[in-house]
């Protein structure tokens, strides 16, 4: 059944559904239960499936992941949610020390099937620590795996796929994507969760983006269109593992490669990605990879971020710049 | 040689059957009591037994009666006494081997429970084959009465493996080096325990310097939140590597409970009757619904934290021949030979037991393999990751090169 649901909607249809299919998920945050989130993605799921397994917890990140650690060393498949990027800080030590781990610790004998799910990046003109892309600083730690969907379809099947794996797997949710509506299939097969996907087929350059970077990277696309200049579209939903081979095979037709995502471009996964396609296509490639992203400053007040976050003139102008060589 | 005692696991399965919930009740009472005069009378005594402190066997192997505990332990029968003492004295001499095997360069650390044998016997003991362990890295005795290997522990100390054991097959989690990581995977597993409507209590170790930790912390709001069945069993062995416990907190840790809203009890630490009865009691009232324990066992680290430590930079010999007289394994002696439970035959022949521990131990350590170099990849991910997939064959592609070198020559 196809409808057209907003990427909040989405998610919220895809936990109900892992709800219904699965006695043992369990769905834990700060305000998911009554309110259903401060996004609403939980709305409704308190009511319908009470509150042993849709559970409002205590204010303490550290808590709300270990405790879920601990629920599914019992055979729970707890998805909790961090309720900004930036507070996933106090649970940093349980999700790195602890969740990645344990799976290797117990030389495969245990499982973390634990979705943390966290709304992240900018635009909505938030106060501090709501508006970060921290995704990098989980890319690091082995153990985890680090997706983030684009659009509604992907938020509603990758979240399936999330819940259903047996790794921990850490879930960006592109907050200022929340309200964007898109169609949804319930029924459709989806492709592999960590595969990435062309949205736009391009002949001059690839633009690499994932989670709320790729509606910017479109319409960038739509624009350099206007000029002559065919850019191809990768989302790239996957953070870890990355799809390298799909970033390879657009490069090698387009020979050109930009990466754009909200989070610092210094030590980004855009860093990670030009090192590797660099190695990759060397004799492919017409011009060095280049980047956009935020700058090495603390995210800037609300007044300031459209300055701080790739926007579609420093998109463009990136382009230009790697078109030139 | 088996590594369970079938004397000394009967108290466990004792505590299984109807035991376990008819003092519920009463168990009720005797906790808002207990918290209540406790938390009033306020005590900064640091080193002595307190007026506080439940004590069922003095140093000098005296058993003393105490109202509210007796019950847990009436029962005991000599052999289980007998039991109690040779897991203690098995216990002692398998940690000697380690400690011996750091020296000969056959582990690379080793983290001592000499001294604090009691306290992990005696709440060892107190668990039902259905419960669950969450330990720190320190927990050899209660591995021991789970029936956990003692040379399955040796592997992480020995750099082959980061945790060699199954944590399902005797219910006893890995070690947890991270200080008070466990005790929220504790309270959430034991949150799991309560949905799936079991009756099987949860059992968190960790230490006083594990105490200033927010996981501990945060452990203790979501446990009594929930009203998870779980015992925090704190061993305050009084030092946290050099820091003493006045380091990390101005008020008895036992009474840190009562602001959480669930009982605290401080215990002999060195008494493995009164651990015994102690942490029974506190499993008990988790598996009948009564909700969280903290149980502080006030005891002593003999020796240094771990074989890389110094204690003579920071602590005198008086403060630890002073708690050598409280001996726990002593203590026990001490009353076997008054109450006439044991004879000179019996501690004769766990002295040949205890010798072939030590040898099995030392055979095996020196037996244990290094890991194959492909270890590395396993396991990182339970379903696969592309990178770690490009990388071991990147890592294969470069130890051939070495074959290839080999060959040459």
């Amino acid at each position: 059944m196809t409808e057209k649901m907003a990427l909040a909607k989405a998610i919220n249809e895809s936990l109900r559904r892992a709800l219904e299919t699965d006695p043992k998920v369990l769905v834990m945050g700060e305000d998911v239960g009554k309110l259903g989130g401060v996004f609403r993605v939980t709305d409704g799921l308190q009511k319908d499936f009470g509150d042993s397994r849709v559970i409002d917890t205590p204010l303490a990140e550290s808590g709300i992941v270990g405790t879920a650690i601990g629920l599914a060393l019992r055979g729970y498949r707890p998805v909790v949610e961090i309720q900004f990027d930036g507070f996933v800080f106090p649970a940093y030590d349980q999700i790195v020390t602890q969740l990645a781990k344990m799976h290797a610790r117990s030389l495969g004998k245990v499982k973390m099937p634990v979705v943390v799910r966290i709304p992240y990046g900018g635009g909505i003109g938030a106060v501090e620590h709501h508006s970060e892309s921290p995704e990098a600083l989980f890319a690091h730690v082995a153990g985890l795996k680090i997706v983030s969907p684009s659009n509604a379809s992907d938020a509603y099947w990758m979240m399936q796929q999330a819940i259903q794996s047996d790794d921990p797997v850490i879930f960006f949710e592109p907050k200022r994507r929340y309200w964007d509506k898109g169609e949804v299939n319930t029924e459709a097969i989806p492709g592999p969760l960590h595969k990435a996907r062309v949205v736009r087929e391009g002949t001059d350059l690839t633009l690499a983006a994932y989670g709320p970077m790729v509606k910017l990277c479109q319409e960038a696309a739509d624009a350099a269109a206007e000029e002559g200049k065919s850019l191809e579209v990768l989302d790239l939903r996957s953070v870890s593992p990355l799809d390298f081979d799909s970033i390879q095979a657009s490069v090698e037709k387009t020979r050109r490669l930009v990466v754009v995502h909200e989070a610092p471009v210094f030590f980004g996964s855009g860093a990670e990605i030009a090192a590797r396609i660099t190695e990759r296509c060397f004799y492919h490639l017409e011009a060095p990879v280049l980047r956009v992203g935020g700058y090495h400053a603390p995210y800037p007040p609300a007044r300031l971020e459209e300055e701080y976050l790739p926007g579609l003139d420093r998109v463009l102008d990136t382009v230009d710049r790697a078109l030139a060589y | 040689m088996t590594v369970d005692s079938s004397a000394a696991s009967e108290p466990r399965r004792s505590a299984a059957g109807k035991a376990g919930t008819t003092g519920s009740k009463t168990g009720t009472k005797r906790t808002t009591s207990r918290t209540t005069t406790r938390t009033t009378a306020r005590t900064t005594s640091k080193k002595s037994a307190d007026p506080e402190l439940v004590q069922l066997l003095t140093p000098e192997g005296k058993r003393v009666k105490n109202a509210e505990y007796d019950a847990y332990v009436a029962g005991i029968t000599p052999e289980e006494l007998r039991g109690l003492y040779r897991d203690m004295v098995l216990t002692r001499r398998f940690d000697a081997e380690a400690t011996a095997l750091q020296r000969q360069g056959e582990l690379g650390l080793w983290a001592s429970l000499l001294g604090q044998e009691a306290a992990q016997i005696g709440s060892g003991r107190a668990t039902r084959e259905d419960d669950y362990v969450f330990p720190t890295y320190r927990e050899h005795g209660v591995a021991w009465c789970r029936g956990v290997d003692p040379t399955n522990l040796l592997g992480m100390f020995r750099g082959v493996n980061h945790g060699g054991w199954d944590p399902n097959s005797n219910n006893f989690h890995l070690y947890t080096i991270v200080i008070g990581s466990q005790t929220l995977h504790a309270t959430g597993y034991a949150m799991g325990v309560a949905k799936d409507g079991a009756d099987s209590a949860v059992i968190a170790y960790f230490g006083d310097g594990a105490s200033s930790q927010g996981d501990v912390a945060e452990s203790f709001t979501f446990s009594a939140v929930y009203n998870a069945p779980v015992v925090f069993f704190c061993q305050n062995n009084q030092w946290a590597i050099s820091e003493p416990t006045e380091k990390q907190t101005r008020v008895p840790l036992y009474q840190r409970a009562q602001g959480f809203g669930f009982p605290g009890v401080r215990v002999d630490g060195n008494d493995v009757l009164a651990c015994l009865a102690v942490t029974k009691w506190a499993l008990e009232r988790a598996r009948s619904g009564e909700g969280p324990t903290l149980v502080e066992a006030y005891t002593y680290r003999m020796g240094a934290h771990t074989t890389s430590d110094d204690p003579t930079r920071y602590r005198g010999d008086e403060e630890r021949l002073a708690w050598e007289a409280k001996d726990p394994i002593l203590r026990l002696r001490r009353y076997l030979e008054a109450s006439n439970h044991a004879e000179e035959g019996f501690f004769a022949e766990l002295e040949i037991e205890s010798e072939a521990l030590g040898r099995r131990v030392r055979e095996a350590v020196r037996a244990m393999p290094d890991p194959d170099n492909f270890a590395i990849f396993e396991n990182v991910y339970a379903d696969g990751h592309a990178l770690v997939d490009e990388e071991r064959a990147q890592f294969a592609a470069y130890q051939a090169t070495f074959a290839d070198v080999e060959g040459g020559n």
